[in-house]
C-alpha cells in the first residue's frame, strides 16, 4: 500500500471508531433520563410510602398526613371499567382481523386501529365528555372508564391479531380435519393457544391506561372521599399527582412523588412480564 | 368436512395469513360442490366483524362528535380560527394560531434534538451491539416510552425547570444572548423546557422503530458491503440509506406523539398564548389549552372553540399517523417479500 | 383457564363497585380554589359530624360556573359572581334559578419571592398595575424603589405569575385593577379569564403559589390563606384612603363594612377598592352556587342543613384559616335566602 492508501485506510478506520463511540454515546444519553427519572422518583417517593399512604384518605387542604387509598382504588376501578368495555371489543376485533382479515374492510380497520392508537388521550377525553358526561349530566367513573376503553382498544386489537396469527396453520387444519366447525376451532383451539400473548397485550394496555391523566380530568373528575360507585366522580392516582404537583404544600408534593413511584413500579413490572412472556413465545417458535 | 368454500381465499404465502388453507388442501376446498352452511360459523364471523366495524366506526364517531361540537366557532370564525392570535375568553374571541405555533414548534424542536440521538441509538442496537448487550438496552429504551406523561411532568417541574432556570438558561443567555432565541428572563418554564421533555419522550419511539426497520433489512446487504472491504460504519451508511423511508416513518410517529402530548407539556410550558421567537418565553400548546380550560369554558362559544382545537389536533395526529404507518408498512413489506 | 379466572375476578370487583353505595348521602360540588382551604376543612368536619359526604373539586370558579350551568354537579362555588347572561343560561338549562350564597370573605394578596429582601414590601395600585401590565419589568425599578425607601431591591427581572384557568381570584384581582388603573381597564379589563399581558400561567391558587414559591423574583396574586400556609411573604397595599394595609381578616371585614349598606338582594357585590382607612383593597366575597330547586329533595335538604351549619359553626373556622367571617348582618340576610331553597 502506498502512503496515501495507508492514510486513507486510517481515516476510514477512525471514522468507523468515531461512529462507534458516537452511537454508544447516543445510547448512554438516551438511557440517562430514564435512570435520572427513575432514581429521582424512587428517592423522593419512597419516603412517602408508608402504610398510611395506602390505607388512609386525604386530609383537608394544608394539613399534613393522610394518604391516597381512594385514589388507588379509583385507578383500579377505572382500569376495570376500561377493560370491561375495551377488552371484548378489542379481542373480538382482533380475532376478526386475524382469522377473516384478508379483505379491504379488514385492511382499513387494521389501519384505523393503528391510527387510533396515535390519537392524543386528551382528545379521547373530550369525546368521552361529549358522549357520556353531558347526557348523564354529571361526571362519573363510567365516563372515565369509557375514555380509557377507547385508549385500550387499539393495543388489544393489534396484539390479539398478532398473537393469533402466530398460531401455526397446522392447528387450524387439525381442527377442521376432525370436523370441528371453524368457529369452534377458533374459540377452543386457536384462542387458548394464543392466550398467553393476548394476556400480556392486555396487561400492556392496562399499564398504559393506568398512567393516563388527561382523559380523566373532565370525565372522572376526582373525589377526595372513598367512592366505588361508577356513576359518581372518582379519584385516580394520576389526577391526584397532577393536583398535588401544582401546589406549594410540601406534604402534597411528597405524596405526589409517592404516587408517581407506585405508578412507575407498576408499569415497569408489567413491562418486564410482557417482555419475558413474549420472549419465551418467540423462543418456542 | 365443512370448510366454507367460497370464503376461503387461496393464498400461498407464509403461515399466519388468517383463514388460509395450505396449497395441498386447496384442491379439496375447491372441489367440494355444496358446502354445508354452518350457522355457528356465520354467526361467529359476523359477530367478530361487527366488533371490527365498531373499531372502525369509533374513529369516525370521534371525528363527527368533535366536528359537530365545534359548529359555533366554525361558523363564526371559519378558517380565521387557525390564523388569528387572540385567545380572549372575556370577549369571546378565539384564534388558535399561538396554540398551533406552540404545539408545532415544541414538537419540531423535540425532533431536532431527538432524531440524531435516536438514529445513533438505533444504529448501535441493531448494528454494533453484541446480542447480550442489545436485549437489555433495547428493553431499557422501550421502558422510557412506558413512563407516564404525568411522571415526566412531575420530574420536569421539580428537576428540569429549576436546572434550566439556574444553569442552562443563564449559560445560554451569557454565551448566545445576542440571538433572538435566547432573549428574555430565565423563567425555567417555557418553550425550551417543553421541547426538552418532548425530546426525551419521543426518543424511544423513533429509536425502537428505527431499530426494527434496520433489523428488517436482510443481512445480505451488510455482508455484501463488508465483503467488498467496507468498514462497519460504511456498511451501516448503506443500510441507512435503504432504511431512509422507514426512519422517516418512525420520525413521523414520534412527531405524532409529540404533538398530542398533554400532561408533561402543560406542566412546564408556562401556559401563555403568545408567539415569540425566544425559546425562553412561555408558550401554549393545543393539548394544554384543552387540559387547562375545558372544565370551565363558561360560554357555548368558549366550549366550541376548545372542541375545535381538539378537532384540529385530532386531524393533525391522524394525518401524521396515517402517513407514518403507510411509510413504515411499505418499507417492512418490501423486505418481507424479498 | 387463566382468562376465566381473570374474568371472574374482574366481575367480582365490578360487582362490588356497581352495588349501590350505602345509605350515605353524597353531594358533588366543584369550583373556586380561593375558598378551597376552608371548604375542605368544613366538609371534613361536617363529614365526621353527620356522615354526609360533600365531594368538592377545586377546578376554578370558571369551572364551578360552567358545571352548575350544565348541571353536572349538585352545587358550585365561585368568587367571581355570575353575570346576568350566565344566570339566565343556567336557569334556562336547569329549569331553576341559581342562588349566590356568600360563605366567607377573603383577601387576594400579592405574594412574592425575593430572597434577601427583609421586611415589608409596599405597593401602590399604579405600581401593581404596572407590574402586571409588563410596564415595570425589574424589581429595582425606581417606581418600586420610591415607595419602599431605604430598602435594597435586587436588579432581577420580575416574573409575573397569573392564573391559566377561569378563576374567581382573577376576577377579584382584575376587578380591583380595573377600578384603579385606566390603562388596565383599557387594555385588559376584568373577568375570570383575561388576556394577561405578561407572565406565566398556572392552574389554581395552588399553581400560582407553587410557581412563586419556586421561582426567584416572581410575583403572583393568591388568596391570603395560600400565602400564609406556605410561609410566603405578601405585600402591603395602599388603599383608597391612602394607608398601606396588610391583608388580615380585620382589614377585610373593614372593607365589607362599606358594602353592607347597599347589599344587593342576590348578594352579587364587589368590595374591592373599598372606602375606610383600615380596609384592605383587594377583598372579596366568595359564594356557593346553589340551585333554588333541586330534583333530589333529599340532597336539597342535606345541602340546606349544611348551609345553616356553615353560617353558624362554620364561621368559627374562618379566622384560623385566614378568611374573614361574614358580618353578622349579612349572615341574617343569608339565612333568609337559604330558607327559600326548596326542600320538599
Amino acid at each position: 500500500m502506498t502512503t496515501n492508501e495507508k492514510l486513507y485506510f486510517f481515516w476510514r478506520k477512525t471514522k468507523n471508531n468515531a461512529m462507534l463511540l458516537f452511537s454508544l454515546a447516543c445510547l448512554l444519553i438516551a438511557v440517562t433520563p430514564l435512570v435520572l427519572i427513575f432514581s429521582y422518583t424512587l428517592i423522593q417517593g419512597i419516603s412517602a410510602l408508608n402504610l398510611d399512604f395506602f390505607i388512609q384518605m386525604p386530609k383537608p387542604v394544608g394539613e399534613t398526613g393522610g394518604g391516597m387509598a381512594n385514589a388507588i382504588v379509583g385507578t383500579g376501578i377505572l382500569i376495570g371499567l376500561g377493560a370491561l368495555f375495551g377488552l371484548p371489543v378489542g379481542i373480538m376485533a382482533g380475532i376478526y382481523l386475524a382469522e377473516y382479515g384478508d379483505n379491504p374492510f379488514a385492511a382499513t380497520t387494521r389501519f384505523l386501529a393503528d391510527v387510533l392508537s396515535g390519537i392524543p388521550s386528551i382528545v379521547v377525553g373530550v369525546v368521552a365528555y361529549i358522549i357520556v358526561v353531558l347526557p348523564m349530566k354529571h361526571f362519573s367513573a363510567l365516563a372515565g372508564g369509557v375514555a380509557l376503553a377507547i385508549l385500550m382498544i387499539p393495543t388489544v386489537t393489534r396484539t390479539t391479531e398478532e398473537m393469533i396469527r402466530l398460531v401455526p396453520q397446522s392447528y387450524r387444519e387439525a381442527g377442521l380435519a376432525i370436523g370441528i366447525p371453524r368457529w369452534k376451532t377458533t374459540l377452543r383451539i386457536i384462542l387458548p393457544t394464543a392466550l398467553k400473548g393476548i394476556t400480556t397485550g392486555i396487561l400492556l394496555a392496562i399499564a398504559r391506561a393506568a398512567g393516563e391523566t388527561a382523559p380523566l380530568l373532565f370525565t372522572a373528575l376526582g373525589n377526595r372521599f372513598w367512592s366505588t360507585a361508577i356513576d359518581q366522580p372518582i379519584g385516580s392516582l394520576t389526577v391526584f399527582i397532577y393536583d398535588y404537583s401544582k401546589a406549594p404544600f410540601e406534604d402534597w408534593i411528597r405524596q405526589a412523588w409517592g404516587a408517581a413511584f407506585v405508578l412507575i413500579a407498576l408499569i415497569f413490572l408489567l413491562s418486564v412480564i410482557f417482555r419475558i412472556v413474549t420472549r419465551s413465545r418467540y423462543a418456542e417458535h | 368436512m365443512t370448510p366454507e368454500s367460497s370464503a376461503v381465499p387461496i393464498d400461498v404465502s407464509t403461515a399466519g395469513g388468517g383463514g388460509n388453507v395450505p396449497p395441498a388442501a386447496a384442491a379439496f376446498v375447491r372441489r367440494g360442490s355444496k358446502t354445508k352452511w354452518n350457522v355457528g360459523d356465520f354467526v361467529f364471523k359476523h359477530m367478530t366483524m361487527l366488533f371490527a366495524l365498531g373499531v372502525l366506526s369509533l374513529v369516525f364517531l370521534m371525528g363527527y362528535e368533535m366536528y359537530a361540537g365545534s359548529a359555533l366557532t366554525i361558523s363564526k370564525f371559519g378558517w380565521n380560527f387557525l390564523a388569528t392570535s387572540t385567545w380572549d375568553p372575556v370577549r369571546d374571541e378565539y384564534g388558535a394560531l399561538p396554540l398551533i405555533f406552540g404545539t408545532l414548534l415544541s414538537s419540531f424542536l423535540a425532533l431536532l434534538i431527538a432524531l440524531p440521538l435516536s438514529i445513533g441509538v438505533a444504529i448501535f442496537l441493531s448494528e454494533l451491539a453484541p446480542r447480550w448487550l442489545e436485549r437489555p438496552f433495547s428493553f431499557l429504551v422501550e421502558l422510557l416510552a412506558a413512563i407516564p406523561s404525568i411522571v415526566y411532568g412531575l420530574w420536569g417541574i421539580f428537576v428540569l425547570v429549576p436546572w434550566l432556570r439556574q444553569n442552562l438558561q443563564p449559560w445560554l443567555a451569557s454565551h448566545f444572548g445576542s440571538l433572538p432565541f435566547f432573549k428574555g428572563p430565565a423563567y425555567g418554564f417555557g418553550m425550551l423546557a417543553a421541547a426538552l421533555i418532548l425530546a426525551v419522550m419521543v426518543l424511544p419511539i423513533i429509536a425502537s422503530i428505527s431499530r426494527d426497520v434496520l433489523q428488517a433489512i436482510p443481512n445480505l446487504q451488510r455482508e455484501a458491503a463488508l465483503g467488498l472491504g467496507a468498514t462497519r460504519w460504511e456498511s451501516t451508511k448503506i443500510i441507512l440509506s435503504t432504511a431512509k423511508s422507514g426512519i422517516l416513518g418512525a420520525t413521523l410517529l414520534g412527531l405524532g406523539r409529540a404533538v398530542g402530548e398533554t400532561m408533561a407539556v402543560t406542566m412546564v410550558i408556562g401556559n401563555r398564548s403568545e408567539i415569540s421567537a425566544s425559546l425562553f418565553s412561555p408558550a401554549y400548546s393545543m393539548a394544554s389549552v384543552i387540559a387547562n380550560e375545558f372544565a370551565e369554558a363558561t360560554s357555548k362559544m368558549y366550549t366550541s372553540a376548545l372542541i375545535e382545537v381538539a378537532f384540529v389536533l385530532f386531524v393533525l395526529t391522524i394525518v401524521l399517523n396515517a402517513l407514518a404507518r403507510l411509510i413504515v408498512w411499505s418499507v417492512t413489506r418490501r423486505f418481507k417479500t424479498t | 383457564m387463566k382468562k376465566l379466572n381473570i374474568v371472574i375476578a374482574a366481575a367480582a370487583v365490578l360487582g362490588m363497585a356497581v352495588m349501590p353505595a350505602r345509605a350515605q348521602l353524597k353531594l358533588n360540588g366543584a369550583g373556586a380554589t380561593f375558598p378551597y382551604v376552608i371548604y375542605s376543612k368544613w366538609f371534613d368536619v361536617y363529614h365526621t359530624k353527620t356522615g354526609i359526604e360533600f365531594n368538592y373539586q377545586s377546578i376554578g370558579s370558571g369551572g364551578g360556573i360552567k358545571q352548575v350551568t350544565e348541571g353536572t354537579v349538585d352545587f358550585g362555588a365561585s368568587d367571581g359572581p355570575m353575570t346576568d347572561a350566565q344566570l339566565k343560561e343556567a336557569a334556562d338549562k336547569q329549569g331553576t334559578e341559581v342562588l349566590h350564597i356568600p360563605t366567607v370573605m377573603g383577601a387576594v394578596v400579592a405574594t412574592y419571592n425575593l430572597p434577601g429582601y427583609t421586611g415589608d414590601l409596599r405597593l401602590t395600585p399604579d405600581v401593581l398595575a404596572g407590574i402586571f401590565l409588563g410596564d415595570i419589568a425589574k424589581w429595582n425599578d425606581p417606581k418600586i424603589a420610591e415607595i419602599n425607601p431605604g430598602k435594597i431591591l435586587p436588579d432581577v427581572a420580575i416574573i409575573v405569575a397569573h392564573r391559566s384557568d377561569g378563576s374567581g381570584t382573577s376576577y377579584i384581582f382584575t376587578d380591583y385593577l380595573t377600578k384603579v388603573s385606566k390603562a388596565w381597564e383599557a387594555k385588559v379589563g376584568k373577568g375570570t379569564a383575561v388576556n394577561w399581558p405578561v407572565g406565566l400561567g398556572q392552574k389554581g391558587n395552588e399553581g400560582v403559589s407553587g410557581i412563586v414559591k419556586q421561582s426567584e423574583g416572581s410575583i403572583g396574586y393568591v388568596e391570603l390563606a395560600y400565602a400564609v400556609k406556605n410561609n410566603m411573604p405578601y405585600a402591603s397595599l395602599k388603599n383608597k384612603a391612602g394607608n398601606f394595609v396588610k391583608a388580615s381578616f380585620d382589614a377585610v371585614s373593614a372593607a365589607a363594612e362599606g358594602a353592607l349598606a347597599n347589599m344587593p338582594e342576590d348578594f352579587r357585590v364587589s368590595i374591592t377598592d373599598a372606602n375606610g382607612k383600615d380596609s384592605y383593597p383587594i377583598s372579596g366575597f366568595t359564594w356557593l352556587l346553589v340551585y333554588k330547586s333541586m330534583k333530589d329533595k333529599e340532597k336539597a335538604s342535606a345541602l340546606v342543613k349544611f348551609l345553616h351549619w356553615a353560617m353558624a359553626d362554620g364561621q368559627s373556622y374562618a379566622k384560623d384559616l385566614y378568611y374573614a367571617p361574614l358580618p353578622k348582618e349579612v349572615v341574617k340576610l343569608v339565612e333568609k335566602k337559604i330558607s327559600t331553597i326548596e326542600t320538599k
